[in-house]
């Protein structure tokens, strides 16, 4: 029945707004779990796609842009927003339509890309998000007016409620027209004279499309350093143009920079003024009620720092149930796949190499999902902005921006996202400084590595009654991987990355009730990519690793001996000199070889060892923590494993780089195998003398006790 | 009405935008678009917790910013 359309016929729509506008929630609502998350080629900015299914059965492919205060491309998410507007991007296709959402609780501020939008006589319509919030304001918008003065069609949004949705795609549905109105925003005639002269000259000797030469006069205007930057793209006649243009201005005593700002917001005051009706003009009291609690001085650190305690008790105590009943369907599988085939190297391979490995690493799905459910609701709710706030002063000590923050709260959950999000870092260097470090911050991988140790070796104690010790000592890895992080950031900004600490510009949005739906779509989002390495990269390993546990196969001798025999034993024992001085065996250097993949690789790796050695009783129930403690050295008759070597093991995977996936998306980042290269440099180096520092010091302590 | 610059206002103290004054451009261009712009009412909310940031309330919404990056805007405070 629906009309069969290939995806070149397919409409091209654009969503786009202001950062906590509601576009991702809008988004969400139009093209509901049709979604896709790639990148566009060349840069690495989120590229997000969905698709719109109209009433009558139809579809049109609707683009996610980054969230832009401006068009002016200070950022690369900015400069990728232009690019696709402006027709700039060689791989994206101009937009037929551009969807702005705009707050309309905060329509002043929200007006200036519209009005940078429009200029560039893409069809578009406006959806006027948040309407409820504006009249709670006490703000009453004529959308009518708003619509005449603009020239676009304007529909009021509530994307949380999903109060509009319906009309709004009808809007988008039916074919629309550029805004028939010429530009409403005026310049001083002298700037005005200059800006249609060069405008002009663009035309005609680059060839630019009218909107295109508007632009790229303005930004050739504004700033010297623009002029700078694009010098080999222009003519050197048009570029004097510009110089002579810069010394004209001056003499006039016109402020270049502002000239177009100001003008931009006269008119926006004109279109306020007209279509706005305002009682009262304050933001959300209740806001500032919790702000006054949230950002006070004691209980501001109070509540942040018992935030995150909380989100890192509740991701060990609330997640054991689901966990347990994960373990239980893992063990039924198996003991199904025994009844079933006969015994040999086949049903060996699939019970312990590939269920055991990859089903170790699955049963930490459930702390995963709780992490990325607290850090969804931390961003959702509008705290996050606040945590820039309150850390800011401690980022610039090390001198880098409260933004810096994000990507690294980010790099709890990946650091993938976390060095993603430094894409909002405009200072080069600083930029740099937050990627080198965000991987030291302790990410959702390192969890099943910390869960399993600290399950094995950390008593349960209770301290002052409400805490326990497994609890504290997961924070504990947290906070050494957060101080590391910010010790290099500032030793790196001292040294090799030496530049002034940024400027701190941020928004804080109202607090809003967070929407289930967005949290739990990006939790299941990032969850989905676990799971998929977790079924990937990991099941490949756990074979590969399987395979050389087992083979060359010796029929002789207790599992323990076979396995110090096979191949991986004997890798094992070559590089057992290096990590000896960090109290591991070669056991360990097994996990270590295995995890420099993925770290929670070396869970899997545990497991496949430890089946292994006790393929013969298989109806042993005890779990992997009951053989790890219990594994004896055979040589020294001590146990493999001691709390000081799970406290040493546990240090060490805080500090090093093993995850293949962070050095292949800073190689993306930064162009080049320069920096992922001596970021695995520094931080192995790194790793390997912290953690021979706490074992000496270990040592000499329990010594010290005896 | 004394002129001062935005780092000097008290909490709940409000100043006219006489000009942004910051030396490195792309400040300068950040601060404007955010709306900070000449004739712009702006008031003094609160401190962050240990002295800085700021946050101030300009054009309805709520902003926050350095006291260095503060120290270039230029106000009127108002009485």
């Amino acid at each position: 029945m629906n009309p069969v359309r290939t995806e070149k016929q397919l409409r091209h729509i654009a969503i786009i707004g202001n950062p906590n506008a509601g576009k991702t929630t809008l988004f969400n609502a139009l093209t509901g779990l049709r979604q896709k998350v790639g990148n566009y080629p060349g840069v690495t900015v989120e590229k997000k796609e969905g698709r719109i299914v109209f009433d009558d059965g139809h579809e049109a492919i609707l683009l996610d842009l980054p969230g832009t205060y401006s068009l002016t491309a200070n950022s690369p998410d900015e400069k990728v927003a232009v690019d696709v507007l402006l027709g700039r991007s060689k791989y994206t296709a101009v937009p037929e339509l551009v969807i702005c959402v705009v707050d309309a609780s905060n329509l002043e501020r929200n007006l200036y890309l519209i009005s940078q939008i429009i200029d560039n006589r893409i069809p578009t319509v406006i959806a006027l998000n948040m309407f409820d919030v504006a009249e709670r304001d006490g703000l009453t918008i004529d959308t009518g007016k708003l619509s005449e003065e603009l020239g676009v069609k304007v529909i009021p949004t509530i994307g949380s409620k999903g109060v509009g949705i319906k009309e709004l795609k009808r809007a988008i549905a039916e074919p629309s027209a550029p805004s028939l109105k010429s530009r409403q925003w005026k310049l001083p005639q002298p700037v005005q004279e200059e800006c249609d002269e060069l405008k002009g000259m663009l035309q005609k000797i680059h060839h630019l499309a009218e909107p295109l030469a508007f632009h790229e006069a303005i930004v050739l205007l504004t700033s010297s350093s623009a002029l700078a930057e694009h010098n080999d793209h222009f003519a050197p006649e048009l570029i004097d143009h510009v110089k002579k243009d810069h010394l004209h201005l001056e003499r006039l005593g016109i402020d270049r920079n502002s000239v177009f700002v100001e003008s931009r917001y006269e008119w926006i005051k004109r279109v306020c003024a007209s279509s706005v009706v305002s009682k009262r003009r304050s933001v959300s009291s209740t806001s500032d009620k919790i702000d006054r609690i949230l950002t006070h001085k004691v209980w501001g650190f109070v509540i942040f720092l018992g935030l995150m305690v909380l989100m890192f008790q509740a991701i060990f105590s609330w997640a054991n149930a689901p966990m347990l009943l994960i373990g239980d369907a893992i063990s039924w599988v198996d003991s199904q796949i025994i009844l079933i085939m006969p015994p040999g190297d086949l049903r060996d391979l699939i019970v312990n190499g590939a269920i055991a490995g990859v089903g170790a690493v699955v049963t930490f799905l459930p702390q995963i999902l709780f992490l990325f459910l607290f850090i969804g609701f931390l961003e959702d709710t509008g705290y996050m902005a606040r945590a820039a706030f309150i850390m800011d002063r401690l980022m610039s000590k090390v001198g880098l921006h409260g933004k810096s923050f994000i990507p690294i709260l980010s790099s709890f959950a990946c650091a993938i996202p976390g060095i993603m999000a430094t894409r909002t870092i405009e200072n080069r260097k600083d930029r740099l400084v937050t990627m080198l470090v965000s991987p030291l911050v302790s990410c959702s991988a390192r969890l099943p590595v910390y869960a399993l140790m600290i399950a094995a070796f950390i008593p349960p104690h209770h301290v002052l009654g409400i805490f326990s010790l497994p609890g504290l000592t997961l924070v504990a890895m947290y906070l050494l991987g957060l101080v590391a992080a910010l010790t290099m950031a500032w030793f790196f900004k001292k040294t090799l990355l030496k530049s002034e600490t940024p400027a701190f510009i941020m928004e804080l949005p109202p607090y809003k009730m967070p929407s289930l739906k967005s949290v739990i779509l990006h939790m299941w989002e990032r969850s989905k990519l676990f799971l998929e390495r977790a079924g990937t990269i990991i099941l490949g390993v756990s074979i590969v690793l399987w395979f050389l546990a087992t083979y060359p196969k010796v029929d002789h001798g207790s599992p323990a001996e076979r396995l110090d025999l096979s191949f991986a034993g004997r890798a094992g024992h070559l590089i057992e000199p290096v990590i000896r001085p960090l109290g591991f065996d070669w056991k360990i250097g097994i996990g270590l070889i295995g995890s420099v993949l993925q770290r929670e690789v070396f869970v899997s790796t545990m497991g496949t060892i430890y089946n292994i050695k006790d393929a013969k009783d298989e109806n042993g129930g005890a779990s992997l923590q009951d053989h790890m403690r219990h594994d004896v050295d055979p040589r020294t008759g001590l146990p493999t494993f001691t709390t000081l070597t799970a406290i040493c093991l546990m240090v060490y995977y805080v500090l090093a780089m093993q995850c293949m996936s962070t050095v292949a998306v800073m190689r993306r980042e930064t162009n080049g195998w320069k920096w992922p290269m001596f970021q695995v440099g520094y931080m192995t180096l790194l790793a390997y003398s912290v953690t021979f520092v706490v074992y000496r010091a270990g040592l000499f302590l329990m010594a010290l006790h005896s | 009405m004394a002129r001062t610059t935005l780092n000097k206002l008290l909490p709940g103290e409000h100043g006219t935008i006489e000009k942004v004054d910051a030396t490195a451009s792309a400040i300068k261009q950040r601060l404007l678009e955010m709306g900070l712009t000449r004739g712009t009412n702006i008031e003094m909310i609160r401190f962050a917790p240990m002295g800085d940031p700021v946050e101030v309330s300009v054009r309805g919404y709520r902003l926050s910013l350095r006291r260095i990056e503060a120290e270039s805007v230029i106000v009127l405070r108002e009485p």
